[in-house]
């Protein structure tokens, strides 16, 4: 992050365009998610389990992980690991070598973004083409994410109207019908699908118990990836198994109700490993690290590492909703980003997004896997005054004072006396930003503590 | 050290020696829960809800229908699996067999496919590579997908359909759900279907004569 959240929330809040397109999106999908999760009525009993099952999940991660890498080697898949992003951007370009490929189709994928693959890949001289309508957006308009789930919510369809216009749809008529634009996206890719020879996508989910790995989608663009090129790559963090088959019961509900607000997305793909006859030749499973293991460290930050990419805690969270997600500058916006990208990057590389927020708990009241962004969040905003702040604060300065007043009763009752004096505008000199958000409350003209003496007396 | 065995150190070191592992609470409505009322019917409903086309028939009716979907879109020649041919009345089908590449799947741009189950609460279609399923290239490359699901394959909810997955030992194979045609909302939230799957998906529901 070059700047912090303050001063990029800002520039995003004088965007009037910005902040139309992203009040009408958010909420149309807030509408969808309620209506959705309204048609279980054994809602809360799925997130008590899937919260019980990602816990759990990180408790025997160890033995997962090896259980999973024996089910997909089995199955005929090569398992990579990476520690960091750059040894899974070295493992992706080795396959695309080892092939020939420069080119490779890619399924809209976080995990590829938060390693910067497509830039690692093109220095390398391989091209890669999203395929999610979205993300071809963001590639084409040299832009990138700002949601989890519609990372082009930021635009509308006038701009994506002339984006196209000047790039894959050169001089072909061209309305800002979504019907048009999105017909426009798919003679675009159609022959790359045909014919690119390798892809790469994420993974929502992978059964450590099966070796199968699981992408939810709603285009088509995910199962054109997974299943026409001869080499398939999927990039995985460590945190996105799931320990049973079974537990695909629970996930499957949740996901899509949450994500997109339907009973299920068009398409769920699972495989395992390779399907001779049917599908990629040949399949490489990269598992990544890239500061989830520092994320696990923390025993109560974990609980980040639950989150399933539903984007619902966006949806409803008042800071998103106004800003956007650039100003959150990373891959993960919003709440769960908050939480997410300061406990990955490292507190220093983003220290302003634990404040990023209201507090007012709207993210854990819809999150599927029951992540108490809340209580880490304040948790977080500890540790970065604790361990980022060297210097003297002035906030620390004055919670200090507070706590010496508090401390006897003498020196309360002046400090009451003091504050009945020095109210005003020379307390907004003292608080400085404390005071710039906050009013401060109008003492009394006369305190309890006297009026109790006077009465006694 | 090799990068596997520092990822799976740092695991354990970041996990400490005790973590705490909660049993799962499975008090959400499990594979088997009994239910009133009639999955079929409810399939049906929830199918056309994702504007998928649902058309209900008996085993004899089973050519003549297709051949009227097909005809409804203008079909004339259909891809199939290679183990399962479906008669198509007035249109040809042709079998993956040998497989049918990807280009020819696009320019015959139909193709008629089984399933393995489907569920009723959710309008979904389930596929799993089997001989009534055939290859995944099959039932997606192709505009338009005619899909015969058998009335006894339908489920009531997704535990159900985990369940009946793994009992047929389906884990191991290709399993694609599919709800509806395939649809974006990335542009302003706006539903547009067909995008690079099939843009018309035709369920048919057989009932098995007694």
């Amino acid at each position: 992050m070059s700047e912090g959240f303050p001063q990029a929330a800002r520039a995003a809040l004088a965007d009037t365009q910005l902040r139309r397109n992203l009040a009408g999106a958010t909420a149309t999908i807030r509408a969808r998610r309620a209506a959705a999760v309204a048609e279980c009525d054994d809602w809360q009993e799925l997130r008590d389990a899937a919260e019980a099952i990602k816990t759990r999940t990180m408790a025997r991660l160890p033995e997962l992980l090896e259980m999973l890498e024996t089910r997909v080697t089995e199955a005929g898949g090569t398992v990579h690991w990476a520690r960091d992003a750059a040894e899974a951007n070295a493992a992706v370009a080795a396959v695309a070598a080892a092939h020939g490929a420069d080119e490779v189709i890619k399924v809209k994928s976080i995990a590829t973004d938060e390693i910067g693959l497509n830039e690692a890949l093109a220095a390398r001289g391989v091209r890669a083409f999203e395929t999610d309508l979205a993300e071809l957006i963001n590639q084409l308009g040299d832009d990138w994410s700002s949601h989890i789930l519609v990372p082009a919510i930021h635009r509308n369809r006038s701009e994506i109207r002339r984006l196209f216009a000047r790039t894959i749809a050169k001089g072909r008529p061209l309305t800002d019908a979504p019907e048009e634009l999105a017909e426009a996206a798919r003679v675009y890719l159609r022959e790359r699908f045909l014919s690119v020879p390798m892809a790469v996508s994420g993974a929502n989910f992978a059964i450590a118990e099966t070796g199968a790995v699981c992408v939810v989608e709603s285009e088509g663009n995910g199962r054109m990836c997974t299943t026409l090129p001869r080499v398939l790559v999927t990039v995985m963090g460590i945190e996105k198994l799931l320990p049973r088959w079974r537990d695909l019961e629970v996930f499957l509900q949740i996901l899509p109700r949450s994500a997109t607000g339907e009973p299920m997305s068009p398409y769920t793909s699972l495989w395992t490993g390779v399907h001779p006859g049917d599908g990629p030749e040949e399949f490489h499973l990269v598992i990544l690290d890239n500061g989830r293991t520092d994320v696990l460290a923390d025993e109560l930050g974990r609980q980040a590492l639950h989150c399933i990419r539903c984007s619902a805690c966006l949806n409803v969270c008042p800071v998103y909703t106004r800003v956007g997600g650039h100003a959150y500058g990373s891959v993960y916006p919003g709440p769960i980003g908050a939480i997410l990208t300061p406990q990955l990057k490292g507190l220093h590389a983003a220290p302003t997004l634990p404040f990023a927020s209201t507090l007012c708990g709207a993210c854990l009241e819809v999150c599927p896997v029951k992540i108490d962004i809340p209580s880490v969040l304040v948790h977080l905003r500890g540790r970065v005054v604790r361990e980022t702040r060297g210097r003297v604060t002035r906030e620390g300065v004055m919670m200090a004072a507070v706590a010496k007043a508090f401390g006897s009763r003498r020196r309360y009752e002046r400090a009451q006396r003091l504050a009945r004096l020095g109210h005003g505008p020379l307390a907004d000199q003292v608080m400085g930003r404390w005071t710039a958000m906050r009013d401060l409350p109008e003492p009394p003209a006369q305190t309890f503590r006297s009026w109790w003496r006077e009465r006694q007396g | 050290m090799s990068a596997r065995d520092d990822v799976l150190a740092r695991v354990r070191r970041a996990l400490g020696p005790s973590p705490s592992a909660p049993e799962v609470p499975r008090g959400y409505h499990q594979a088997g829960a009994s239910r009133d009322g009639d999955a079929v019917a409810r399939f049906c409903e929830r199918a056309a809800e994702y504007t998928a086309t649902v058309t209900r028939c008996g085993d004899d009716a089973l050519a003549a229908v297709l051949g009227a979907r097909a005809r409804a879109h203008g079909v004339t020649r259909l891809a199939c699996p290679a183990a399962t041919a479906w008669a198509v009345d007035g249109a040809e089908t042709v079998p993956d067999d040998p497989p049918l590449d990807p280009r020819t799947l696009d320019s015959i741009g139909a193709v008629v496919t089984g399933s393995a189950l489907a569920i009723a609460d959710t309008g979904t279609v389930v596929l799993d590579g089997g001989p009534a399923s055939g290859r995944r290239a099959l039932s997606l490359v192709p505009d338009v997908h005619l899909c015969v699901v058998r009335a006894a394959t339908v489920v009531w909810s997704v535990p159900d359909a985990i369940a009946a997955l793994a009992a047929d030992g389906a884990r191991g194979r290709p399993v694609t759900f599919i709800s509806g045609p395939s649809a974006t909302s990335d542009i302003e939230l706006q539903r547009v279907e067909g995008v690079h799957g099939p843009r018309t998906l035709e369920i048919v529901v057989v009932d098995e004569a007694p």
